[in-house]
C-alpha cells in the first residue's frame, strides 16, 4: 500500500483526486457523496454573482458506439444565492474535516469585489481559492472568464489582488484557448499565484442537427459556442501541463485537469508534472464510485513500480518532454509484422500507400496465403500502420541501429562552426 | 471432441471445452460494458461480485484489482467463471440482452482471475488472531468459504476431509473439460495461505469423531456435501459395468482415464447436469453409442439447457419416457442388456410435475456394455444423526439467516442443507452460504464476549 497522500502548494489531501469545479459539486449533497466515495478533495462550483442558466445545456460527442468521447456544455457558474453555498460549504467541511474543499471563484475584475469574495469564503473554512479565469461562454462576454484569462495583465492583476485578501493559497484556473498558455501561467506567478490549475474548457461547436439546421445543443432554435472537456482534450490537457511544468524559471505546483477518468490518466498527468489532479466529465458520465480504482489502480501501479509514495511519480516525464529541436535525427525505427498475429485486414498496407511511404507490400506466400511484408528500407518509422492496426503485437516498431546521435540543434551549432 | 482410439489421445478430449478470451476480445467486450449503477448482474449473482466494478479494473487495467474484487465476494471466483449458469445469472440480468448482447461477464471473471492464478500476488491477509476456533467438516466450495472467511476475521480454522485432495466437487466431480482441477486446486491453496489447516484423509465420524470437535472446537461448520448416488433397487446392479455416476466422474477428474469404454455401448440413467456431465464424458472416452435414459419427457428434465445443448451437440441420443427394470449379465458377471419399461405422464405429483407411469406390456430390450446411474445423490444421514441435528430426510434444518443448526454450535451450509424445492445445488449457492455461515459465526461469537 502507497502513500497516496499529496501536499499541493501546501494544501494537504489524502489523495490526488479532486473533483473540478463543475455539476458535480453544484451543492454540499453532492460534495459529501463524493467525499464518501473517497475523493480527496473538490473545487466548488464557481462562486460570483448569481446567474441564470439557460436549459438544454450539454452536448457530447459519441465516436463509434462509444458515448461521452468528448462533452460540450454551455452552462454558467453557480445559479445558486452565495449565502446557501457558503452555509453548505461551513457544514460539508464540518463533516468531513480531513477532506479539502476549494472555492473557485469569479467576479468582475475589480479590486474590491475580489476583497469581498476572498474574505467571505475563507471566513466558512475553505482549505484554498481557485480563481476561474477560464469559462469561455457567457461570462467572457461580460469581461470574466476566458476574457480575462486570456490578457496576462489581468491575469497578474486580479490574482495579486486575490492574494492581497487571501490567507489560504491561491489557484489561478487556465484557459487553453490561447496560443500560448505559458504566458498566462507565468503571469498569475508573476501576481502571486501559490499554484496554478488547467486546464478549463476548449471553445467548441458539438455538431449541427442535419434536419432542423440548429446547433447542437440549442436552446430555443439557437446555439452558441460551448467548453469542450472530457476525453477527447486529454492530450491537449497533457500536452498544456507538460509545457507549464518544463517552464524554468518556475517551480509552480500544477493542478492537471481535462479527461482524466483513470488511474492511468492520473499517473500520465503526474508524471508529466501535475501534483494535484481534478476531474468532472468522468464524474458526470458514470457518477463518483469511479474514485474507488482510480485509488485502487493508482495504488496497484505504485506498489507494482516500487514507490512508497504517489509524489515521487510527479514530474519524473517533464525532462523527457523537449522541443522538436533537442530530438536525435539519426535515430531509426521500422515497421514489422508478426505473421503469426497478423489477421490480414491489409489495414496496414493501405494506410502506408496512401497515407505514408508506400512500403507494405501484399504478397501471396509459399504456401499460397495472404501476407504483408515491410520494405524496411522504405519505411520512414512513421507509425502509422502500428496505429491502424487493430490487433495489439500483430505490427511492432523496431528499432535499427543508425549513426551516432545528432539533434536539429547539434547540427545548427555545428553548421554554425564552419 | 474427436473420438479417441487409444488411451494416448483420450486425454485431449478433456481439454477445457470453451477457450479462454483473447486479449482484444477482452478489450472489445469491457469496451461495451455500460458500468451500470445498481446493476441487474450484481444482484443476480448469488454472491453479489460487484461486476461493472471488476470489469471497469480490467478495462482500466488495474488486473489485480479486478481479481481482488472477484475473489473477496466469492471464493470460488475463479471456479465460477467457468461453471457457474451464466444464463441463468449474471448474463441472463445484463441490461444489454434486450438492446444487443449480455456481456460475457462469466469470461472476463475467467479471464481476471487466470490473471491472479499466473502473477502469484496474494490478494487476502489473515485477519488478527481473535482466540477462536472453528472446525470445518468437508471442503467443497461451501467449507472452504467459510474457512476463509473466518480467516480473515481471525479464527483458527481446521478443515477435516475425507478424499486425498481438498476442494470437494470443484476438485472431483465437475468435468474436467468444464473445470480443470489445478482451478480448484488454486482456490483450495489461497484459503491455505491464510493460515487454514486442512486434514484431508481425514474422515469425521471415522478418523476423528463427531464428540472430540463438539468438544474441542467453539463452532463447528458441517459442509460435507451429498454422498452418492442412490440404489436403483432393480436386479442386476451390482453387476460389473454399471457405474455411480459420482464416482465415474471422479475418476476421471482424478486423471484415472481408461481406454475400457472405446467403441462401447453406453446407457446413462437420470437427465439431470450430473447425467450429462457423466454421458459426455462417456463419449469423450470413447464409447461408440451413448443414451440418456429418463423416465420423464424432455419438458421435466432438470438439466440446464445450455448443458442439454451440449449433450445433442456432442451426438448423445435421449430416450424419453423409459425407466429401467432390471440389468443382464453375460453370463461372465457383466452388464450385457438392459430391460427397460416405457413410461407415460398421469397427474401432477409432489414435485410439481407430471408423475410417469408405466405403460402396460411395454417392456424391451436395449443392449449395452455400461451403464452409469445419475439419480440424485444420497445424504450422509449417519453422520448427520451423529451431530444430533434436525434434519429432514438427511437435508440438515438451518435457520436461514444464520445457518444456525438444531444445536447452536453446529452451523451447515453447502449441498447439505440443500433440497425441497430451497434454490440450485450451484458451487456460487454453496460459496454465498459459506461466507455467511462465517459472517453469522463472527456475529454470534463477538457479541457473546
Ligand atoms: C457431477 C456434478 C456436476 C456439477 N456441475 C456443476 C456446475 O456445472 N455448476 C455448479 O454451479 N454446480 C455444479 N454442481 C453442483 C456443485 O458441485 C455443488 O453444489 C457444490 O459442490 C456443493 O458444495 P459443498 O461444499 O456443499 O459440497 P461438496 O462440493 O460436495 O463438498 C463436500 C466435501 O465434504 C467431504 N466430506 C463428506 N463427508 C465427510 C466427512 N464425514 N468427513 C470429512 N469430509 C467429508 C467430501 O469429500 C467433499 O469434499 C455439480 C455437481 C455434480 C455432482
Ligand atoms: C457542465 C460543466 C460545467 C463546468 N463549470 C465550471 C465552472 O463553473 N467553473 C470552472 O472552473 N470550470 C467549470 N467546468 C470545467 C471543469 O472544471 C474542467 O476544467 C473541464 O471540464 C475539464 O475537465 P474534464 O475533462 O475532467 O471534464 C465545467 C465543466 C462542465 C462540463
Ligand atoms: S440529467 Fe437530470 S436534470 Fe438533466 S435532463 Fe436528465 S433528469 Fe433533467
Amino acid at each position: 500500500m502507497a502513500d497516496l497522500s499529496i501536499n499541493f502548494a501546501g494544501i494537504k489531501s489524502m489523495n490526488p483526486f479532486w473533483l473540478a469545479s463543475g455539476p458535480p459539486t453544484n451543492s454540499g449533497y453532492q460534495v459529501q457523496r463524493a467525499f464518501e466515495a473517497g475523493w480527496g478533495g473538490a473545487v466548488w462550483k464557481t462562486l460570483g454573482d448569481p446567474i441564470v442558466n439557460v436549459t438544454s445545456r450539454f452536448s457530447a460527442l459519441h465516436y463509434n458506439g462509444q458515448r461521452v468521447a468528448g462533452f460540450n456544455n454551455i452552462e454558467l457558474i453557480t445559479d445558486r444565492p452565495l449565502d446557501v453555498n457558503l452555509r453548505e460549504i461551513a457544514e460539508t467541511k464540518k463533516k468531513f474535516p480531513k477532506q479539502v474543499i476549494i472555492a473557485s471563484l469569479m467576479v468582475e475584475p475589480v479590486q474590491e469585489k475580489w476583497h469581498e469574495i476572498v474574505k467571505k469564503v475563507e471566513d466558512v473554512g475553505v482549505d484554498g481559492l481557485e480563481l476561474n479565469f477560464g469559462c469561455p461562454h457567457g461570462m467572457a462576454e461580460r469581461g470574466m472568464g476566458s476574457a480575462s484569462g486570456q490578457v496576462p495583465e489581468l491575469v497578474e492583476k486580479q490574482t495579486s489582488w486575490a492574494k492581497e485578501a487571501a490567507e489560504t493559497p491561491v489557484i489561478v484556473k487556465l484557459t487553453p484557448n490561447i496560443t500560448d498558455i505559458t504566458a498566462t501561467a507565468y503571469a498569475a506567478s508573476q501576481g502571486g499565484a501559490d499554484a496554478i490549475s488547467l486546464i478549463n474548457t476548449i471553445n467548441s461547436l458539438m455538431g449541427i442537427d442535419l434536419d432542423t439546421w440548429n446547433t447542437i445543443p440549442n436552446v430555443a432554435g439557437k446555439g452558441t459556442h460551448g467548453g469542450y472537456c472530457g476525453p477527447a482534450v486529454k492530450p491537449i490537457a497533457l500536452s498544456m501541463v507538460g509545457e507549464c511544468a518544463r517552464q524554468t524559471d518556475s517551480n509552480i505546483p500544477i493542478s492537471g485537469i481535462g479527461g482524466i477518468g483513470t488511474w492511468r490518466d492520473a499517473a500520465e498527468f503526474m508524471l508529466m508534472g501535475a501534483t494535484g489532479l481534478q476531474v468532472c466529465t468522468a464524474a458526470m458520465h458514470h457518477g463518483f464510485r469511479i474514485v474507488e480504482d482510480m485509488i485502487d489502480g493508482l495504488n496497484n501501479y505504485l506498489d507494482e513500480k516500487g514507490l512508497a509514495s504517489v509524489m515521487d511519480l510527479v514530474g519524473r516525464s517533464v525532462p523527457k518532454y523537449r522541443d522538436w529541436g533537442d530530438l536525435d535525427l539519426n535515430h531509426r525505427v521500422v515497421a514489422r509484422i508478426n505473421q503469426d498475429q497478423c489477421i490480414h485486414c491489409n489495414k496496414c498496407h493501405i494506410a502506408c500507400e496512401d497515407g505514408a511511404h508506400q512500403c507494405i507490400e501484399m504478397y501471396t506466400d509459399k504456401n499460397g496465403k495472404p501476407a504483408l511484408k515491410v520494405r524496411e528500407e522504405d519505411c520512414v518509422g512513421c507509425n502509422l500502420c502500428s496505429i491502424v492496426c487493430p490487433v495489439d503485437g500483430a505490427i511492432d516498431m523496431i528499432e535499427k541501429p543508425g549513426e551516432e546521435p545528432m539533434t536539429w540543434n547539434e547540427r545548427q551549432a555545428l553548421l554554425n562552426t564552419l | 471432441m474427436r473420438i479417441p482410439d487409444t488411451k494416448e489421445n483420450l486425454w485431449k478430449n478433456f481439454d477445457e471445452v470453451r477457450a479462454d478470451l483473447k486479449p482484444k476480445e477482452v478489450m472489445e467486450e469491457v469496451s461495451r460494458c455500460l458500468f451500470c449503477y445498481d446493476a441487474p448482474c450484481t444482484k443476480a449473482c448469488p454472491t453479489n461480485i460487484n461486476v461493472p466494478s471488476f470489469i471497469k479494473k480490467i478495462a482500466s487495467g488495474n488486473m489485480k484489482g479486478a481479481a481482488h474484487v472477484i475473489m473477496e465476494a466469492n471464493p470460488m471466483g475463479a471456479t465460477c467463471a467457468r461453471v457457474c449458469p451464466t444464463e441463468e445469472l449474471c448474463e441472463g440480468a445484463c441490461v444489454l440482452n434486450d438492446a444487443s448482447l449480455p456481456i460475457m461477464i462469466g469470461d472476463l471473471q475467467r479471464h481476471a482471475t487466470n490473471w491472479a492464478m499466473k502473477n502469484h500476488e496474494p490478494l487476502f491477509q489473515p485477519g488478527k488472531p481473535n482466540g477462536k476456533t472453528v472446525a470445518i467438516v468437508g471442503s467443497g466450495p461451501a467449507g472452504l468459504s467459510a474457512a476463509r472467511e473466518l480467516a480473515r476475521y481471525g479464527f483458527k480454522v481446521t478443515v477435516y476431509e475425507k478424499k486425498d485432495k481438498a476442494g470437494g466437487l470443484d476438485t472431483y466431480g465437475i468435468v474436467p473439460f468444464r473445470l480443470p482441477q489445478a482451478i480448484s486446486l488454486w482456490e483450495v491453496e489461497q484459503v491455505e495461505s491464510l493460515g487454514v489447516a486442512i486434514h484431508t484423509n481425514t474422515e469425521v465420524g471415522k478418523d476423528v469423531q463427531v464428540e472430540t470437535l463438539m468438544n474441542d472446537f467453539d463452532a463447528v461448520v458441517l459442509a460435507v456435501g451429498m454422498s452418492d448416488v442412490p440404489l436403483l433397487g432393480i436386479p442386476g446392479e451390482d453387476l460389473d459395468g454399471v457405474h455411480d455416476a459420482i464416482q465415474f466422474i471422479e475418476k476421471v477428474k482424478d486423471g484415472h482415464l481408461t481406454d475400457r469404454f472405446i467403441g462401447k455401448r453406453a446407457a446413462v440413467i437420470g437427465a439431470g447436469n450430473t447425467a450429462i456431465d457423466a454421458a459426455t464424458c462417456l463419449k469423450r472416452l470413447g464409447a461408440a453409442n451413448v443414451s440418456m435414459v429418463y423416465r420423464r419427457s424432455e419438458a421435466e428434465m432438470t438439466a440446464y439447457p445450455f448443458e442439454y445443448a451440449f449433450a445433442k451437440q456432442d451426438g448423445i441420443e435421449f430416450r424419453w419416457l423409459t425407466q429401467p427394470k432390471s440389468f443382464i449379465d453375460d453370463g461372465l458377471g457383466h452388464v450385457a442388456r438392459m430391460e427397460c419399461v416405457r413410461m407415460k405422464l398421469g397427474e401432477i405429483d409432489a414435485s410439481g410435475r407430471r408423475r410417469p407411469e408405466k405403460v402396460k406390456n411395454s417392456e424391451f430390450y436395449m443392449d449395452i456394455d455400461v451403464v452409469v446411474k445419475a439419480t440424485g445423490q444420497v445424504r450422509y444421514t449417519s453422520l448427520i444423526e451423529a451431530f444430533g441435528l434436525e434434519n429432514d430426510h438427511g437435508i440438515v434444518k438451518v435457520n436461514p439467516e444464520t445457518y444456525q443448526t438444531s444445536n447452536p454450535k453446529v452451523y451447515a451450509a453447502g449441498d447439505v442443507i440443500f433440497g425441497n424445492g430451497s434454490g440450485e445445488a450451484m458451487v456460487v449457492a454453496a460459496a454465498e452460504q459459506g461466507k455467511k455461515t462465517a459472517r453469522a459465526i463472527q456475529e454470534q461469537m463477538l457479541s457473546r464476549i
